[in-house]
Formats: C-alpha cells, sequence, structure tokens
C-alpha cells in the first residue's frame, strides 16, 4: 500500500501544491480540511510552494521560497512563471518575453523547444517544471517517510497537446508516472463536488496566476460531466502584475528620471511591491507603494482600490467573453447555471468577484481556499484512480477536447475531425490517399483551434505516412485514426487499408521533446542523484576515517597502548598508514574498508583502554579523561574517546 | 446479455430504451479471460472489459437503427457504460486492459454524441445507408474544403425568393452598414427563417415517423429537409453576423 499511494499535484505558474486523499480512516489527518482531503506541507510547514527555480552559486538547484530568495538579489540565477513557456515555440512568447525576464537561448529555431539560460546551462521549460514536481514528491515523501512514484497533474483546461505533453514529461523527468493529466476547473468542481452530492449545473471561473479557464459541468449522481470549456491559457495575475509595473516604470520614468528597467533587481523589487500592493487592496482600500532605486531613493506612490479597479479592468474584462462562449457552446442560459465556482488566487480581488456575480446573477462560492482547491480536487481524483474509496466510488470525471482537432487540406484551410467540446476519449477516422504514381508517403499535418485557416491554427505535428506499397495514383487507401486520449493528448495510427499493411507513423510534435530527450533528461537527473549521493558518501567515509585516526593518535599516548604486543602495534600502524593513504583517494568503498580493518585491528586496545578506565573510575578518578563516559555499550570505544 | 447492464437498464426513466436496449446488443462473443460465451462489452461471467470490436454507433448501445429515440434513457445508458469502461477505473489494470478501455471509450463517447444529437443522428443513419447528402450538408462542406473548392450552393426553390431578398439587405448593410430601419427588416427576415427552421425539425421528426416504421423511402424526405435546413442555417449565420 505505501508505495502505491497516488497525489495530487497543481503545477501552477504562481504556486504549485502537492495534496493526499487519503482512503482510510487510519490516514485521516487530524488537521486535514474536508474529508481526508489534505495538503501536504513543505518542510517549512508552508502548503504553497512558489513555482520558481533558481540556481546557486555551488550548482545547486533551489526551489519555491529558496529560489525566491534568490530572485531578489541575483534575478539572472532564477526562473519563474515558467509554465507560460510549456509546450511554445520561440515565434509563440514573443509578447511574453516583453514582459517577463525571460533568457532563452540565443540560437532557437522556429518549432524548436525552447531553452532558457539558468546559471551556466540551459534547461527546457519541462525540465524547469520538473524541478518543482521533484520539490513536491520530495515534500510528499517526507510527510509520508515513503517514495512517492505515480500523481495526477492538473493543467489549465485551455492548454493544447503541446501544452500537456510537455507537463508529462516534466513529470516523467521529475520520476513520476502521471497516472492523469485533469482539467484545473474540473478538478476544483471534484474537490467541491465531495461535500456535496448534489445534481445541477456548475460553472467553474478558474483564474490563476497565468492563466484563466472557465469549464461548465453537469453533475448527476456522482458524474462530472464537463459540457463546454473556455479560456486564456495567458491570461492571469501574472498581467495584472505587469501592468502595475509598466504604471510604476513610467511613473518613476517621468517623476524620478530613472529607468527601472536598466536594473533587473530594482524591477524584481518592484514586481515584489506591486504584488503585496495588489493583494492588499484586496482587503483595504488604500495602500502606500514604496520601493527603493538604485540611486537610493525613494519611489513612493498612493494607489486607492478605485484606481486599481480602473487599471485591471481591460484584463477582467477579457475572462467575460470566455465566459459567454463556454456559455453558449453548452446550449445553457445563464438562469440554467444553478452554481458558480470561484477557483485561482486572482478571484481574491474584489472586482472579479463582482463582475462574476453580475454575469452569472448569482453570487459565487469561495468556500473553499482558492489557492488549494485545484491540488484538493487532483487528490480526489487521484484517490479516484488509485482504486477509490467510500467517498470516492461513485465520482467519475467526463471531460472535453479544449480546442478542435484538424488536419490541413489542400488551399491550406483546416478540416475539423473532432470538434472542440468533444467529451474525451474521443476519436476520429480519415481516409488518405496518394495523387502521384508511386508516391510511398503521404504528409499529414495536424492542427488544434478554431480558425479557418491553417497558419491561423496551432501546428500540432507534422507526420509522414511512409511505406505505403508503390500503386497508381488514388488507388492507395490509407485509414487514419487520431484518438484523443483521457489526458488530452493525441495518438496517431494508420493503416494502408488495401495492402492491409500497418504504415509507419514518426510523428514529431512540433513543439515537443522526442521520447529519447526525454529519457536522457531523466537520467541526466538520475546520474546527477547518483552523484550527490556518492559524494556525500565519500564525504561521510573520510570524517569517520578522520574521527578513528584522531583516537589512535590520543590511544597510542595511552597506557594500554605499551600493554600491546609488538606485531599487534605494528599490524596497527600498517593498517593506519593504508587509511590514510585511501583517504587521499576518492573511492569510498576504499576507506570504509579501511575503517573496518582498523577498527578490528584497535579492538584490543579499545578493551584495554576500557578496562583501565574502569580501574581508574575505581580508584575515584575522572571517567571523562579516559575517554569511556557513554560506558561499556558505547558502540566505538576508540571513536567514543574523539567526543569526551 | 451482461447481468450488471441488464439492472441498470431497468432503472432507466424510460420503459421504450430499455426494450430497445433488451432487443438488441452487440453480438456476443468468447471472452478472452474467462472463455465464457456470452462476452458483449464486458463478460457476464467474469466482468473483464472485451477488446474493441468494429461497431456502429446503433449496434454500440445496443439499438436498432431507429431514428425516434429516447434521449434520457441514452443519456442514462450512456453514463451506465461510462463508469465500468472509462480508463479511469483500468489505471491499475493490464496495459491491454488498459487500451481496450481507451478504445471502447472513445467509441462510446463518439457514438454518444452522434445519436444523442437528432440532425447528426440522421446524418448517421443516412450515412449508414449508403446515401450522400447534397451540397449543403456539414460532411459535403468538409469534402469540398479538402479539395480545396468552394462549396456549390443550390437554393431551394421555396427559399429562393427569400434568399435573393436577404442577399440584398446583406448587400446594403455591407455598403453603407447597419441603420435601425435595416435592422429591423434584418431581424423581421430572421424571425420568419427561424419560424422556417423550427418547421423543418418538424418535417424532419414526419420523416423518422416514416422511416422507424419500416419505410425507407423516407431517406429522400431526410435528405432535402437536411439540404434546406443547412440553406437556411447559412443565411442566419450571415444575418447574425451583420447584427452582432
Amino acid at each position: 500500500m505505501a508505495d502505491d499511494r497516488v497525489v495530487g499535484i497543481d503545477l501552477g505558474t504562481t504556486n504549485s501544491l502537492v495534496a493526499y486523499m487519503g482512503s482510510g480512516p487510519s490516514l485521516a489527518h487530524p488537521d486535514a480540511p474536508g474529508k481526508g482531503v489534505f495538503i501536504l506541507p513543505g518542510e517549512d510547514g508552508l502548503n504553497l510552494v512558489p513555482s520558481v527555480v533558481a540556481l546557486d552559486h555551488e550548482g545547486h538547484m533551489l526551489v519555491g521560497n529558496a529560489a525566491r530568495d534568490v530572485l531578489l538579489h541575483s534575478p539572472e540565477r532564477a526562473v519563474y512563471s515558467v509554465k507560460r513557456l510549456m509546450g511554445r515555440g520561440v515565434e509563440d512568447v514573443q509578447e511574453e518575453l516583453k514582459l517577463f525576464p525571460f533568457r532563452l537561448a540565443e540560437d532557437l529555431a522556429p518549432g524548436e523547444v525552447l531553452r532558457i539560460h539558468l546559471g551556466e546551462r540551459t534547461y527546457t521549460p519541462p525540465e524547469i517544471s520538473a524541478q518543482i514536481l521533484r520539490q513536491l514528491k520530495r515534500n510528499a515523501e517526507r510527510f509520508f517517510g515513503a517514495p512517492v512514484k505515480q500523481a495526477v497533474i492538473t493543467v489549465p483546461a485551455y492548454f493544447n497537446d503541446a501544452q500537456r505533453q510537455a507537463t508529462k514529461d516534466a513529470g516523467r523527468i521529475a520520476g513520476l508516472e502521471v497516472l492523469r493529466l485533469v482539467n484545473e476547473p474540473t478538478a476544483a468542481s471534484l474537490a467541491y463536488g465531495l461535500d456535496r452530492k448534489q445534481n445541477g449545473t456548475i460553472a467553474v471561473y478558474d483564474f490563476g496566476g497565468g492563466t484563466f479557464d472557465v469549464s461548465i459541468l453537469k453533475l448527476q449522481d456522482g458524474i462530472f460531466e464537463v459540457i463546454s470549456t473556455n479560456g486564456d491559457t495567458h491570461l492571469g495575475g501574472d498581467d495584472i502584475d505587469n501592468l502595475l509595473i509598466a504604471v510604476a516604470v513610467e511613473d518613476i520614468a517621468g517623476d524620478l528620471k530613472v529607468d527601472v528597467r536598466r536594473h533587473p533587481d530594482a524591477v524584481q523589487r518592484l514586481r515584489n511591491a506591486v504584488i503585496e500592493a495588489k493583494i492588499a487592496l484586496s482587503s483595504q482600500e488604500a495602500v502606500e507603494l514604496e520601493v527603493e532605486l538604485p540611486d537610493g531613493r525613494l519611489y513612493q506612490r498612493r494607489i486607492t482600490r478605485e484606481m486599481f479597479e480602473e487599471m485591471v479592468q481591460p484584463i477582467v474584462d477579457r475572462t467575460l467573453g470566455p465566459c459567454r462562449q463556454a456559455l453558449k457552446d453548452a446550449g445553457l442560459t445563464v438562469a440554467q447555471v444553478d452554481e458558480v465556482v470561484l477557483v485561482g488566487g486572482s478571484t481574491r480581488i474584489p472586482l472579479v468577484r463582482r463582475q462574476v456575480e453580475a454575469l452569472f446573477a448569482r453570487k459565487p462560492h469561495t468556500e473553499l481556499n482558492p489557492d488549494e482547491v485545484v491540488a484538493l480536487g487532483a487528490a480526489v481524483q487521484a484517490n479516484i484512480l488509485a482504486g477509490g474509496s467510500a467517498e470516492t466510488k461513485d465520482m467519475l470525471l467526463l471531460d472535453v477536447t479544449p480546442l478542435s482537432l484538424g488536419i490541413e487540406a489542400l488551399g491550406g484551410v483546416t478540416a475539423k475531425i473532432i470538434h472542440r467540446n468533444s467529451t474525451i476519449p474521443a476519436s476520429a477516422t480519415e481516409h488518405f490517399t496518394t495523387g502521384v504514381e508511386g508516391q510511398v508517403s503521404v504528409a499529414i499535418h495536424v492542427l488544434q483551434g478554431e480558425r479557418e485557416l491553417a497558419k491561423d491554427c496551432r501546428s500540432l505535428a507534422r507526420f509522414d505516412l511512409k511505406g505505403i506499397p508503390p500503386m497508381p495514383a488514388g488507388l492507395p487507401r490509407i485509414e487514419v485514426r487520431f484518438l484523443i486520449d483521457a489526458n488530452g493528448i493525441l495518438h496517431v495510427s494508420a493503416r494502408e487499408q488495401r495492402s492491409g499493411k500497418e504504415a509507419e507513423i514518426q510523428v514529431q510534435p512540433s513543439y515537443g521533446l522526442t521520447d529519447e530527450q526525454v529519457e536522457n533528461m531523466i537520467l541526466d537527473s538520475f546520474d546527477n542523484a547518483e552523484k550527490d549521493l556518492a559524494d556525500r558518501q565519500l564525504i561521510e567515509a573520510r570524517n569517520e576515517a578522520e574521527t578513528i585516526l584522531t583516537a589512535l593518535v590520543k590511544g597510542r599516548r595511552n597506557e594500554a597502548w605499551t600493554m600491546l604486543g609488538f606485531s599487534e602495534q605494528r599490524k596497527v600502524d600498517e593498517l593506519e598508514s593504508q587509511l590514510r593513504l585511501a583517504m587521499s583517494g576518492s573511492d569510498y568503498h576504499q576507506i570504509r574498508r579501511g575503517i573496518d580493518e582498523l577498527n578490528q585491528a584497535t579492538m584490543h586496545l579499545a578493551e584495554l583502554m576500557m578496562d583501565a578506565a574502569v580501574g581508574s573510575a575505581l580508584r575515584g578518578k575522572n571517567m571523562d579523561s579516559t575517554g569511556v563516559a557513554d560506558g561499556p555499550e558505547a558502540p566505538h570505544p576508540i571513536g567514543k574517546a574523539e567526543f569526551s | 446479455m451482461s447481468e450488471s447492464i441488464n439492472t441498470e437498464v431497468k432503472t432507466a426513466p424510460s420503459g421504450k430504451a430499455h426494450l430497445q436496449v433488451i432487443q438488441a446488443r452487440p453480438h456476443p462473443h468468447r471472452c478472452w479471460s474467462c472463455g465464457d460465451m456470452r462476452a458483449e462489452h464486458f463478460c457476464g461471467e467474469c466482468g473483464h472489459v472485451q477488446p474493441a470490436l468494429p461497431t456502429d454507433f446503433f449496434s454500440f448501445f445496443g439499438l436498432p437503427r431507429l431514428l425516434e429515440l429516447d434521449e434520457a434513457a441514452l443519456e442514462h445508458e450512456f453514463y451506465a457504460l461510462s463508469r465500468k469502461l472509462h480508463p479511469d477505473v483500468y489505471s491499475r489494470a493490464t496495459a491491454r486492459e488498459q487500451a481496450w478501455s481507451l478504445e471502447k471509450t472513445s467509441q462510446l463517447n463518439d457514438a454518444y454524441r452522434t445519436l444523442k444529437d437528432p440532425i447528426s443522428r440522421t446524418e448517421y443513419l443516412l450515412m449508414l445507408e449508403g446515401i450522400q447528402l447534397e451540397e449543403q450538408s456539414k460532411i459535403a462542406t468538409e469534402q469540398a474544403r479538402a479539395f480545396g473548392v468552394e462549396k456549390k450552393q443550390t437554393v431551394p426553390a421555396e427559399l429562393l425568393e427569400e434568399a435573393f431578398e436577404l442577399n440584398m439587405l446583406l448587400e446594403e448593410a455591407k455598403m453603407g452598414g447597419v441603420d435601425d430601419d435595416l435592422r429591423g427588416q434584418l431581424s423581421a427576415t430572421r424571425e420568419g427563417l427561424t419560424t422556417r427552421l423550427n418547421t423543418m425539425q418538424d418535417e424532419l421528426r414526419a420523416a423518422w415517423k416514416q422511416w422507424d416504421s419500416g419505410d425507407s423511402e423516407a431517406t429522400a424526405q431526410m435528405v432535402d429537409v437536411l439540404n434546406r435546413r443547412s440553406y437556411l442555417r447559412n443565411l442566419l449565420r450571415d444575418i447574425n453576423d451583420v447584427l452582432s
């Protein structure tokens, strides 16, 4: 059982969390919120792990709060909001680069997986995310005192195939088997639905750090059926922060004549200050923004909630279109929605709450912590996948694909083959033929998106159907099956029907890593872990050798030494020089062997010393000076002497 | 007949679907796991999921090829099968069973999506009967697209006059924008067309009844309604584009 634990992970733009749902009363956590589902805190006791990864000068990866500290004083050694880069190409992220201090590798080609500078190396976004996942894995393992190997990870509902694949890759790199990717708003509905088993239609409004999703679900006897979903994978609290920073930067340039953008650490201080101000404005009417500038002067500005709301109104407005579209796609009117649930940190903003309430004409639910609800829901889904419990045995999630799947047809138009909001797993079968006599391969371009033209949709993959037997043009009949699995990830298989031959397909995702690349990344981190362990073992062995050698030096001064025979003394001398030699090398096995042999050879000396000590004690001498203060059961008398 | 499926079908809100489900089921075959001869989606004996077989969407649900369908009962059956076939249920099963569960669930979802919607259900039945829809159909649109050609537009006779007038109005809107007068005329046209669309639903249902009672000539009627309907919807879409 212990090794079968499946955890739920919310891999967020700003913060990440890991949660677990116990399946029996013995696992119920006393402080757990709601029926044995609870967040597993980090070593610092905090539930939220900031999604920040940093590399310190010794080459150690730092994750979370430790990394956030690095971000403040050496921003070039830290990366945040990496989720925005998952599954994207260099041509997609030009807008992000204006707003985020990502340092991309200089030699990136279009369609290639991004690489980001961090310290002396470059890393792909899945590798950075894997560092966060590994930290969460460690947190869970520390909590359980047992390995954790399987997880459910949440993704924004509106994530496309490449972004989902990148998330799954990150899990694999971190050493986690990703049993399922679950859409964030759907996960939230599971967390809410656990307590209130009732039927009806609910809307989940999920406004997080970097993404916005809205999902409309129908709940019926434990079945959570997503009817429609919509969103924007690049709209979140980050955008509000960037807007406030931009306003402040302009302000500073005008009033104080300083171009803050040329000082990355000052921008980071400004970023922290505006985030604090934004958070404070959810509970206060006004805040004082105060930031120290590079020249030592102080930038001060009073911001009222009214000013703030006026500034961010356009961003909040951008969430309303997707809500209306989701309702339209579900074929529902506002009046037919029974409940609205708010998810994500940005829904703490009073303006957001008012807008949602106005749009849906009802008061939204905010009972569960909007930062934690997605992770809790992921834990519920993890519990379902792990075989369920009394609480989840009737629960089943039926999710949809957020974007239509298409193929590029003649003239560069998109021919849709699986429409958006289709329940997944979903499939489509298409037939292709050749246009030229003897043609042995057909190129297929797979797209995702709603636009009419292929160039406006997301390119998922281009692949060649190879190995078609040479035939007159138009005669081969190649059946290609497209299958979107329960994770929202596409699989393609093909068969030439006239020859009955399975055609060879090589699907190279446009912005993805190949299996082999992922495999190498796993090995990389594994090698490092091995190396870390070997380094530690060597250090420990040397320390222990040092201890025994120091004790021996002391032992030689003890009168017990003179009681040993000459050959016994020579034997100890010989082993001592052997151990010193081993210590100068880096083979910890050899050092260990040296320690063991020397231990063995000095056993007699240790006994004599102990006898002498006991004798001294009987004669009223101070036991401490003999080095056997802990008594005869001390595991290693000579080693012990060092601590006296 | 799998007993567990039976029990669930009995709780269906409608007696009609219950009967249909009992009438026709996918052909039983030998269970890969225990060899029982009555296996369908699952083995009636040992409960194991069975390999996905090529099947049409009606057979998948054990339904005859009829168009009048109790949608509530279909939904109920969809949920019941989802609970048993979904990959979530097999996340700890063998790789082989996981693959079958994935295949079968995609069949289930594809079948449900196609059958629950009256129009796609009708189109699907026509396709099974080997009947090609004409120019305005969705399939024709996609085929035209696939070959990169402009789709042919044949105006149904009954809509000739309205289509002509509407095109004048739309042209006017394109040239000089939409003033209140034009908006009023377009709204009125939209109302008229919407009423007609509803009449077509009734025509389609009449054709269904014919088909279900064994009249195979009804397919021609269905093709006609679908083509007219599709043309009408295009007109409505054009109006909505201008008005929004």
